[in-house]
C-alpha cells in the first residue's frame, strides 16, 4: 500500500512538475493555487506512504527508494513552510521538479535495495540520515532561490517594463528564502556529518578519508560553509552566490551519488 | 427608465468652467436639495470632482430642464455653459454612469479614485433622501459593474504616473519599503513628488544633498529628515536603499567607482537609483554591477506609456462588459415595469370574480333557504375554491408573460375576455397619480394578486 500512496502523491506532484515549466513563461494566479493544492494533497499522500513503511517495521531509510521518498519529502516541507511565512509559490520552480524527480524515482521501484552498512541499527543513523536529509534540502532551497534571484535581477535590469509584472517575489525576499535556507541547512549538515563520521568510527575504527561518499561529503560541507562565510561577511548575492549554490548542489548531487561507488556508505543492491 | 444626465468633465470645459461649477463637499446636500425640488426631477444626485460635475437625475415625465437648473444655480448664462454640456437619457445615461463608476471616463484610464468619489456622493444624496428607487437601483448597479470591471480585466492594475512606477519597482526590489532609505540629490520638484510616494509606502527616512545647502534643508525639513552637505555625498550615499537623483550637473555623479564603494560598504545589499535628471546623474556603467538598479527617465516614461498602452487595450474590454450590464439592466427595469402594468389587471380580475361569486350566492340563498353556520362556511369555500382553481391558470399565465415583450398583447386578450375595459383602478394607475404615494401603494397589489384560498 505504501508505493500505492506513493503514487497517489506523485500524481499530485505531476501538477506541481507542470507549474514548474509554464510559471515562469506564463504565470498565473489560478495554476499557482491549482498548483499549491495538488501539491498539498501530494504531502498527506506522501506522508501516508512514509508512515506505512515506519509502522511495516522496515527500517524506514535503509532503502534507497525510502530514502529519496523521504528527501522529497523533507523538500516539500521546506517548500510549504516557505509558503507561510511568504506566500509565495514561485520557489516551486525548483523544488517541483526535483522532488517530482525522486518520488519518481522511490515510485517506480518495485523492489526497494537495502542499505548494506552494517552500521545501520542504532539511533545515530536515522538522526544522521534526518540531519543530512534536512541539509540537502535546504541546500536544495537555497540553490533554486539563487536561481530565481538571477531571473528576478535580469527582469529588473532588462528595464522591460513587462517585468514589473513578474509573479516571482521581489529580490530581497528571494534572498530572505536563500539565506535563511542556508543557515538553517548549515548546522543540521554539519552535524549530520559529524554523526556519520563518529558511526564510521566506531564502526569501522577508522575513517577512509579517501572513500568516494566521505571525499566528496567534505567537498560538498567545505562549498556550503563557502557559502555560508562569504554571505555572512561579504553579503555575496546575485552572480556570485549563484555560483556558489550551483557548486555546492552539485556537489551534494554527486555525494549522493556516491552511495553507488562508496564501499562504506552504500545500498546494497546499487 | 426616466434618467436624465447632464454635466461637463475634463474633455468637454476648460479648467475655468470646471471650477466654476464645482460644489464644494459641505454644500453638496443643499445642491441636491435645490435639484430634487427643480420641477419635473423626482430623485437627484450631483457628482463633484476636479475632473467633473455631472448632475444626475430620475424625471417625473421624461424630461427636466437640467440646463436651466444649472444657469440659475450657479449664475452663469447660456452663452458660458452651454457649448461646454454633455447631456444624456434613458439607456445612454446609464451607460454613463457605468463607464464613469468603472474609471473608463477618467482623466487617466483606470485609475481608482474616481469609484470612491461616486460612493460618496451616492451616500451625501441618499442620505437627504434625494436618492431613492430609481437611482437606488442604477447606483448599486453601477458599483457592482465597476467591480466586475476591476476584476475581470486589468484596466487598473499597472502604474501610470513615473512616482507610482518607482514605488512599483522599489517594491520589486526591496519587497516591503519599510524602514528603508530614501536619499534625494537635487532638490527638484519631481525627486520630492517621487520621495513622497516613497514614503507614503512606508519609507523609513529621507535624506537630501543640494549644492545649495539651505535648499537640502528647506526640502528635508518637509519630510522630516536630514539635510546632508554635498561634499559629503559619496560618504553617506550608501546608507540609502533608494536613490532619486535630480541635479542639473553636465555629467554623471554616480560612476561606476562610487556604486562599487558603496555596495562593499552595504555588503552588497541592493541600491536602487531613479534617475530622473537630465543629462542623466548616474553613469550606464553603474547599471552592469550586481546590486544596482538604475532607472532614468526614458525607462520610466516606457513603462508608464507601456502601462497606459495597456489599460486603454484592458478599457476595450470593460466597454464590451458594460454595454452588456446596461442591456441587463434595462430588461430587468423592463421586466419589473411590466410586472408593475399586470398587477392591477390581475387584482381588476380577481374582483370581477368575486363580485360574480357574491351575487350568484345571493340570487341562489333564496333557494336554499335558512343554511346553518357551517353549510355557510362550506358554500363560501366551495365556490371560492372553484373560482380559485379557474383563475389559477390565467394568473399565472400572466405573470409569465410580464416578464417578455408580449406582455402588452396578453394584457389586451384578457381585459376582453372577461370584459375589464375602464374597471382597472389598481394602485399602480393610483401611484402615477400620487408619486410619493407609490412605494407605499406597490406593497398592495401583491399581496392581492395571490391567489385567495
Amino acid at each position: 500500500m505504501a508505493l500505492l500512496w506513493l503514487r497517489f502523491a506523485l500524481a499530485c506532484y505531476f501538477v506541481g512538475l507542470i507549474y514548474a515549466f509554464v510559471a515562469l513563461a506564463r504565470p498565473s494566479d489560478l495554476f499557482s493555487r491549482i498548483a499549491l493544492h495538488a501539491v498539498s494533497v501530494g504531502m498527506v499522500f506522501h506522508f501516508v506512504s512514509l508512515t506505512e513503511v515506519f509502522l511495516s517495521g522496515r527500517f524506514i531509510w535503509a532503502s534507497v527508494h525510502d530514502a529519496e521518498s523521504l528527501l522529497a519529502f523533507i523538500s516539500m516541507t521546506f517548500f510549504m513552510i516557505a509558503y507561510a511565512i511568504y506566500q509565495t509559490t514561485s520557489p516551486g520552480v525548483v523544488v517541483f521538479p526535483i522532488v517530482f524527480f525522486l518520488t519518481f524515482v522511490a515510485a517506480v521501484g518495485q523492489q526497494p535495495s537495502a542499505f548494506a552498512s552494517s552500521a545501520q541499527k542504532g539511533w545515530l543513523i536515522p538522526v544522521h540520515i534526518a540531519f543530512i536529509f534536512t541539509g540537502y534540502a535546504a541546500l536544495l532551497f537555497s540553490f533554486g532561490a539563487s536561481l530565481l534571484y538571477l531571473v528576478q535581477e535580469r527582469r529588473l535590469k532588462s528595464k522591460n517594463p513587462s517585468s514589473l509584472a513578474s509573479f516571482l517575489p521581489a529580490l530581497e525576499v528571494i534572498d530572505q528564502i536563500g539565506y535563511r535556507s542556508l543557515l538553517l541547512g548549515f548546522p543540521f549538515m554539519t552535524l549530520g556529518l559529524l554523526i556519520g563520521s563518529f558511526v564510521a568510527v566506531t564502526t569501522y575504527g577508522r575513517m577512509d578519508f579517501l572513500d568516494p561518499k566521505i571525499l566528496l561529503s567534505i567537498l560538498m560541507w567545505a562549498v556550503y560553509m563557502v557559502m555560508v562565510v562569504t554571505r555572512w561577511s561579504s553579503g555575496w548575492r546575485g552572480r556570485r552566490a549563484a555560483v556558489l549554490a550551483t557548486c555546492a548542489f552539485v556537489a551534494a548531487i554527486v555525494a549522493w551519488a556516491a552511495n553507488y561507488f562508496s564501499a562504506v556508505h552504500r545500498f546494497a543492491a546499487s | 427608465m426616466r434618467y436624465q444626465l447632464i454635466g461637463v468633465n475634463h474633455k468637454s470645459a476648460p479648467l475655468d468652467v470646471r471650477e466654476r461649477l464645482a460644489i464644494p463637499e459641505s454644500r453638496l446636500p443643499d445642491a441636491c436639495r435645490d435639484l430634487t425640488a427643480h420641477p419635473g426631477i423626482e430623485e437627484g444626485m450631483i457628482l463633484s470632482t476636479c475632473n467633473r460635475v455631472e448632475l444626475i437625475t430620475h424625471t417625473t415625465n421624461g424630461f427636466a430642464d437640467l440646463r436651466e437648473f444649472l444657469h440659475h444655480q450657479f449664475h452663469l448664462t447660456a452663452e458660458e455653459l452651454d457649448s461646454h454640456l454633455y447631456e444624456f437619457r434613458e439607456t445612454e445615461a446609464v451607460r454613463h454612469i457605468f463607464r464613469v463608476a468603472s474609471s473608463l471616463d477618467s482623466m487617466v484610464v483606470g485609475e481608482a479614485q474616481i469609484l470612491g468619489q461616486v460612493k460618496e456622493a451616492y451616500a451625501t444624496a441618499r442620505a437627504i433622501g434625494a436618492v431613492r428607487g430609481q437611482l437606488d437601483q442604477l447606483f448599486t448597479r453601477a458599483f457592482a459593474v465597476a467591480k466586475r470591471v476591476r476584476t475581470e480585466t486589468e484596466v487598473g492594475s499597472s502604474s501610470v504616473s513615473i512616482a507610482s512606477v518607482a514605488v512599483e519597482l522599489a517594491k520589486k526590489i526591496f519587497g516591503s519599503l519599510q524602514g528603508k532609505n530614501v536619499f534625494i540629490v537635487g532638490a527638484g520638484k519631481m525627486s520630492e513628488l517621487a520621495a513622497r510616494h516613497l514614503m507614503a509606502h512606508g519609507c523609513a527616512s529621507i535624506f537630501v544633498s543640494n549644492r545649495t545647502y539651505d535648499r537640502a534643508v528647506g526640502l528635508a525639513q518637509k519630510f522630516n529628515g536630514q539635510a546632508i552637505r554635498f561634499d559629503d555625498l559619496y560618504s553617506t550615499c550608501d546608507r540609502a536603499d533608494i536613490v532619486i537623483t535630480s541635479t542639473g550637473a553636465p555629467h554623471a555623479i554616480f560612476r561606476r567607482e562610487h556604486g562599487e564603494q558603496f555596495l562593499s560598504r552595504r555588503k552588497n545589499k541592493p541600491m536602487f537609483f531613479i534617475d530622473i535628471a537630465v543629462p542623466r546623474d548616474v553613469s550606464p556603467e553603474m547599471a552592469k554591477l550586481d546590486g544596482i538598479f538604475t532607472y532614468d527617465i526614458d525607462d520610466l516614461q516606457q513603462a508608464v506609456t507601456t502601462h497606459v498602452a495597456d489599460r486603454h487595450k484592458e478599457a476595450e474590454r470593460a466597454e464590451a462588459i458594460i454595454a452588456s450590464e446596461v442591456e441587463n439592466f434595462k430588461a430587468r427595469l423592463e421586466a419589473r415595469q411590466h410586472t408593475r402594468d399586470v398587477v392591477p389587471l390581475i387584482v381588476s380580475l380577481q374582483d370581477h370574480l368575486e363580485t360574480i361569486r357574491q351575487a350568484e350566492i345571493d340570487r341562489v340563498r333564496g333557494r336554499l333557504g335558512h343554511m346553518t353556520p357551517d353549510q355557510e362556511i362550506a358554500v363560501e369555500a366551495l365556490t371560492r375554491g372553484i373560482i380559485n382553481k379557474v383563475m389559477h391558470t390565467p394568473i399565472t399565465t400572466l405573470k409569465t408573460a410580464a416578464k417578455d415583450s408580449e406582455v402588452t398583447t396578453v394584457i389586451d386578450v384578457v381585459r376582453r375576455l372577461f370584459n375589464l375595459q375602464g374597471k382597472e383602478s389598481g394602485p399602480a394607475s393610483q401611484a402615477n397619480r400620487h408619486p410619493s404615494k407609490e412605494a407605499s401603494n406597490r406593497e398592495a397589489p401583491n399581496k392581492a394578486a395571490e391567489p385567495r384560498q
